[in-house]
């Protein structure tokens, strides 16, 4: 019995004992020397587990008396997690061994939040949900304090950690809630007092605390007012990071609470998903104008980006899940090329974050600019792009569900938020000359996976890659 | 072989329009010419060669969509056999002629290349002229219809420095497309009815349609007088009939040429060809035809009116054209379609031949086109003398009355409208409005060669002495169409109004015996025409044109009273004799008759004012809402509530986010719990409490 439980997790066992011996192994030798080795192995490792789930994985697999659920659902969102967490942590070596930050506690933290990450996808009990959550979060406060000897850097941690242990405190709130209301802590089993007949107010207290949680961790309105001042202070590959694999987990776990719980009271959670949905894409859109440091941008582009993704998850259909996770896989794909982008920005060696400092960058690298300017016209979602047809899903996927509201708002938003994106491309082509000029990037890997990013986001128009099959197919096993 | 004629324009055209530059200008031009020549060689062995019956060509499957299933077809029969000649031959010599006229024009620089560009145009529009009267069905021949009225636009516009070029250009298109909206009704209301476009299927359903009623607007009407209506209401547009005439005169501001070809030969025939394409379902619609009747008639009358004072050289003929074309649906209207097709042929190769004279006249007085400053250009320009002498012969009718067909072509045509006309409505309005317009016709086609060719010389000496016969290349073609004017309507006499038996025989139908009782009728009706032998049989379709049994029109045309029979003749003389007393014998007796008669003298010359009143009723009106809706509408509504949406609004709210944002972590601890409170609250009230 237990051999069988093991062998379902099997991936999340072997990293978690990977990070800690790797650890213990460094801690004894040679230290931060390790470190650009340890992210090497960590990114070879999380794509190896990434094929091995991918290609591997079938049918449903539940461990542990149902507290862990190995399903395509989750499947789908652990690749994502790990290819776009791999991503991440190749294009963060050369920025941090210049800076001096790269520690090899660094790649051992993101392998363990990674773990949490995955742990959170598959969880199938409130406990399971909760140590997923606090894994990732954990592993995150300190990465985002990474730079301890940068104010901003530490007050990112610092806000973060309160923040997110507030937002700890709703979450087992309405876990007691929950627990208290249904008498099991399976989301099996408090499906089926949902099921009967009614809902009570007390368990719609408990989902409501629960939804409040994970929408800290999505960074959905109101909750996300820590997003904008971690993503600046943090040192530009943790913010990469934040912005791409924790949304995916987190937008992952929001599905399956929502529907392996809660998948009867649709009606009820439906309205205040689209509502968290609708503030999000309007507040993402508006604030951003006024932001001129890229980085607190692109806090409020994902926080807009969250939005969309939500109004998929407001339909409460598997249409709507499978779009959610189309706009995921999409969204993470361009952030990672727009973060390469942004990590390469610099000047005399010193990062640079404002948008102003890309004047006119089309006359001095123009494929870099021209890739910048895909993935910014994508992100706004200007057709015929993939970012376009992301956001066509989730906006068919609400209409169908009878939300033609929200869908309309999603539109008039995506006007709104087009402007900044368009602004960042009208200062690159149109700007001023101006002789404070960028360095010229030299890294090879931001370079790829900035061009990687932008010719799937030309190339991905003909059949979206296949993923649509493949997302619908994971859909499919979330909601029957 | 009907491909080769259909395509090889277009071949023409693209090697011409964009091949010049690998080719030559010159080369890229005597290809389209060939092209053209070659295409008319066959259309001639065609229409020799055909024997009526009806044949259809698919070329390929164009339009699959519900129960809409279309080919793209050529129909041959003796309509598009006619048609392939008219407008293959005056195409070929135009094509021919313009190498002469479009030499060296002073609207472009030296060295500006603009001829194979002018070639291509033509080429273009011949191809979507054949695309026209080939057509198997409507909405091939709806595509032609465009085609050629893009054709004609480019082509009026063709001197786009000239402001008045353009301007003329977008009037025709811009009136044209009030026509097509009644044409487009009309196609579209027999694909309801019939459900295809196929001219098979719906000459086969005309008598059904005559039996159907149709809603429209705010009552019933019955489909088939609907329906045609409609058709001809796209036939007045092209055919600038009455109301829709305005942009017929303006056109000619395009190069001679041009109006020899589209605005006088061939495109706006293309009404007529409708009519009489149409004819199956023409005859069932009783109405309609009287209507169509009675606006050819008052458009003869009021073009022709028109065309006695005016001074340029090319808007005589113009509206010359226009009166004729009111002949030719006169025709139509009355039944006699073969009649129409007869006086559409003859009319063709005279009017090209005024043109392309009238254009040769303008070339040899360095593009002077008032004819005041012309006179006295016999002797300077014998040949194109002597050809717009026959022109002029033939459009006034010149032949030996009582004998029918011994004159020049427009002798024998335009007497047998006339003479149909008066079958049809014995002293009606139509009949007496054609022999009015007779009569002005021959006034205002000798006043335009007394003014030109006799007299003294007016206007700039120096141009008066430069004066050169044209070239060869223009004479040539002057001198073909002088045959054709001379001796068509002859030739082809009984074929277009002969004996019934012939005329049905000729367009590939089948004639019977009459019913005893429609002799009867006849004979009470028309005494003289009681020897009725024979009527069409053909079924609706079965023939190029369809004629109802009932329909004698054709037969007691022949048999009008003799006195009827002269009166076209003795409109010509009294016609010719005015203008010689006018414009020889006294030329002081226009100017003072137009100062007596100052206001109906002013009435003639601005055209019945229609422009004027277009301006008042349609164009300023149109103007103005345009402006309301672009400086009002666009500009203060939609711009500014965008404007300040987008500038006032929205950084508003960004502001206040801003502010919001304030960096302190109990700010945002704060906004979380008021979150969640506000949520706790809605859920309670919305979907709690249930």
């Amino acid at each position: 019995m237990l051999g069988s439980d093991l062998t379902v997790i099997l991936p999340e066992i072997i990293l978690a004992v990977y990070a800690m011996l790797a650890l213990i192994g460094a801690v004894y030798t040679i230290k931060d020397g390790a470190a650009s080795m340890l992210v090497w192995i960590t990114s070879a490792l999380f794509l190896a587990v990434a094929v091995w789930i991918g290609l591997n994985g079938a049918g449903t697999n539940v461990a542990f008396n149902g507290m862990f659920v190995d399903d395509g659902f989750a499947r789908f969102s652990k690749v994502v997690i790990l290819v776009s967490a791999a991503a991440v942590l190749l294009m963060s070596e050369g920025y941090m061994a210049r800076r001096g930050l790269l520690k090899f506690e660094y790649p051992l933290l993101i392998a363990l939040a990674v773990v949490g990450m995955m742990m959170m996808v598959s969880a199938g009990d409130l406990m399971a949900l909760y140590m997923g959550v606090e894994l990732q979060s954990l592993s995150l406060y300190v990465v985002a304090a990474l730079r301890r000897d940068s104010l901003k850097s530490t007050e990112a941690g610092l806000k973060y950690f309160v923040l997110g242990a507030l937002s700890s405190g709703l979450l087992l709130y309405g876990a007691s809630l929950v627990y208290g209301y249904s008498g099991t802590t399976l989301f099996s089993g408090i499906i089926q007092t949902a099921s009967e007949g009614q809902v009570s107010l007390g368990l719609l207290f408990g989902l409501v605390f629960l939804i409040s949680g994970l929408a800290f961790k999505v960074s959905a309105v109101p909750f996300h007012m820590w997003t904008p001042d971690v993503y600046e202070g943090s040192p530009t590959p943790v913010t990469a990071f934040f912005a791409t694999a924790p949304k995916v987990a987190a937008m992952a776990l929001f599905a399956r609470v929502l529907h392996d719980a809660f998948g009867d009271a649709v009606r009820d959670w439906s309205q205040v998903i689209a509502l968290l949905s609708v503030l999000s894409m309007f507040l993402g859109a508006i604030a951003a104008i006024g932001q001129r440091d890229i980085k607190r941008l692109m806090a409020f582009s994902s926080i807009a980006h969250m939005g969309y993704a939500l109004m998929g998850l407001a339909a409460g259909t598997a249409f709507g899940v499978q779009a959610m996770l189309i706009y995921m896989a999409i969204y993470v794909t361009m952030n990672v090329g727009t973060f390469a982008f942004i990590l390469s920005m610099s000047r005399d060696g010193q990062p640079v974050s404002n948008i102003g400092s890309l004047n006119m960058y089309s006359k001095r690298e123009p494929g870099k600019a021209l890739a910048m300017l895909v993935l910014l016209f994508s992100l706004a979602g200007v057709p015929p792009l993939v970012g376009f047809f992301g956001k066509l899903y989730v906006l068919r996927a609400a209409y169908e569900a009878g939300l033609a509201w929200l869908a309309i708002a999603g539109v008039i938003a995506s006007v709104i938020g087009a402007f900044y994106y368009l602004r960042i491309v009208f200062y690159m082509y149109f700007g001023e000359e101006r002789d404070d000029a960028l360095d010229k990037g030299r890294s090879p890997i931001l370079y790829g996976m900035l061009m990687a990013s932008a010719i799937i986001m030309v190339a991905g128009v003909v059949n979206l890659f296949g993923i649509e099959s493949v997302a619908a197919a994971a859909a499919a096993t979330l909601v029957e | 072989m009907e491909t080769l004629i259909l395509f090889s324009p277009l071949v023409g055209a693209i090697l011409c329009g964009f091949g010049w530059k690998f080719i030559g200008e010159t080369a890229a031009m005597w290809v389209a010419t060939g092209l053209l020549f070659f295409a008319c060689v066959l259309s001639w062995i065609v229409f020799l060669t055909h024997d009526g019956v009806t044949e259809t060509i698919n070329i390929l499957r164009w339009i699959e969509s519900g129960t809409l299933s279309t080919e793209w077809a050529i129909r041959l029969d003796r309509l598009t056999a006619i048609m392939l000649i008219v407008v293959t031959t005056v195409s070929a010599l135009v094509h021919l002629y313009s190498f002469g006229y479009m030499d060296h024009d002073p609207q472009w620089k030296e060295g500006e290349s603009y001829k194979p560009r002018f070639f291509a145009y033509l080429s273009f529009f011949t191809f979507a002229m054949l695309m026209l009267v080939t057509s198997d069905n409507l909405v091939q021949m709806f595509f032609g219809w465009e085609g050629v009225g893009v054709a004609s636009y480019l082509l009026i516009g063709f001197y786009y420095r000239k402001p008045s070029a353009n301007a003329a250009a977008i009037k025709a298109f811009v009136v044209n497309r009030v026509g097509d909206f009644g044409f487009a009704l009309g196609i579209f209301a027999l694909f309801f009815l019939v459900d295809s476009i196929r001219f098979d299927d719906i000459f086969a359903a005309a008598p059904t349609l005559a039996e159907t009623q149709l809603t429209f607007l705010w009552t019933e009407w019955n489909a088939a007088n609907l329906i045609a209506f409609l058709l001809f209401i796209g036939a007045m547009g092209k055919s600038a009939q009455l109301f829709l005439h305005t942009w017929l005169p303006d056109a000619m501001e395009g190069p001679t040429p041009v109006s020899a070809l589209i605005h006088a030969a061939t495109m706006v025939t293309a009404g007529v060809f409708l009519v009489c394409r149409m004819s199956p379902l023409m005859e069932f619609a009783p109405e309609a035809m009287a209507f169509v009747t009675f606006l050819g008639a008052s458009t003869a009358f009021f073009a022709a009116t028109v065309g006695l004072v005016q001074n340029d050289i090319k808007r005589v003929i113009a509206y010359s054209t226009c009166s004729q074309l009111g002949y030719m649906f006169v025709a139509a209207g009355v039944g006699v379609y073969s009649v129409a097709m007869f006086h559409l042929f003859t009319h063709a190769f005279f009017k090209a031949m005024l043109f392309l004279g009238a254009g040769s006249v303008i070339h040899a007085m360095h593009h002077e086109q008032d004819m005041r400053n012309y006179g006295g250009l016999r002797k300077k320009i014998p040949y194109t003398f002597w050809a717009m002498m026959i022109g002029t012969l033939a459009i006034t009718g010149v032949g030996i009355p009582l004998t029918g067909w011994i004159g020049f072509a427009g002798f024998a045509s335009k007497d047998a409208v006339i003479e149909s006309a008066y079958a049809a409505g014995p002293m009606g309005y139509a009949f007496w409005m054609l022999v009015i317009a007779a009569l002005f016709t021959s006034f205002y086609s000798w006043r335009l060669m007394f003014l030109t060719f006799y007299g003294k010389p007016r206007g700039d000496k120096h141009t008066h002495e430069h004066a050169h016969e044209s070239p060869k290349v223009m004479l040539i073609p002057l001198g073909v169409l002088a045959i054709g004017s001379i001796f068509a309507g002859a030739i082809w006499y009984s074929s277009f109004f002969g004996k019934t038996n012939e005329v049905v025989k000729f367009f590939g139908g089948a004639y019977g015996e009459p019913t005893a009782e429609l002799v009867e009728q006849v004979a009470e009706r028309s005494p003289k025409a009681s020897e009725l032998h024979y009527v069409m049989e053909s079924a609706p379709g079965e023939a190029a044109i369809y004629i109802a049994p009932e329909n004698t029109i054709l037969h007691e045309a022949h048999y009008v009273p003799t006195w009827v029979k002269l009166s076209p003749f003795i409109a010509m003389l009294i016609g010719l004799g005015t203008a010689y007393v006018f414009y020889i014998r006294d030329p002081s007796i226009p100017k003072r008759l137009a100062e007596n008669q100052r206001p109906l003298y002013q009435f003639l010359l601005n055209k019945w004012y229609f422009d004027e009143i277009y301006d008042f009723l349609f164009v300023q009106p149109a103007k103005s809402l345009g402006n309301l809706l672009w400086k009002r509408g666009d500009g203060n509504v939609i711009d500014g509530s965008i404007n300040g949406v987008a500038m006032g609004f929205i950084p508003m709210l960004t502001r206040l986010a801003g502010r919001a944002q304030s960096g302190y972590i109990f700010t945002y601890a704060f906004f979380m719990v008021i979150g969640i409170a506000a949520l706790i609250t809605w859920m309670t009230l919305s979907g709690g409490v249930e």
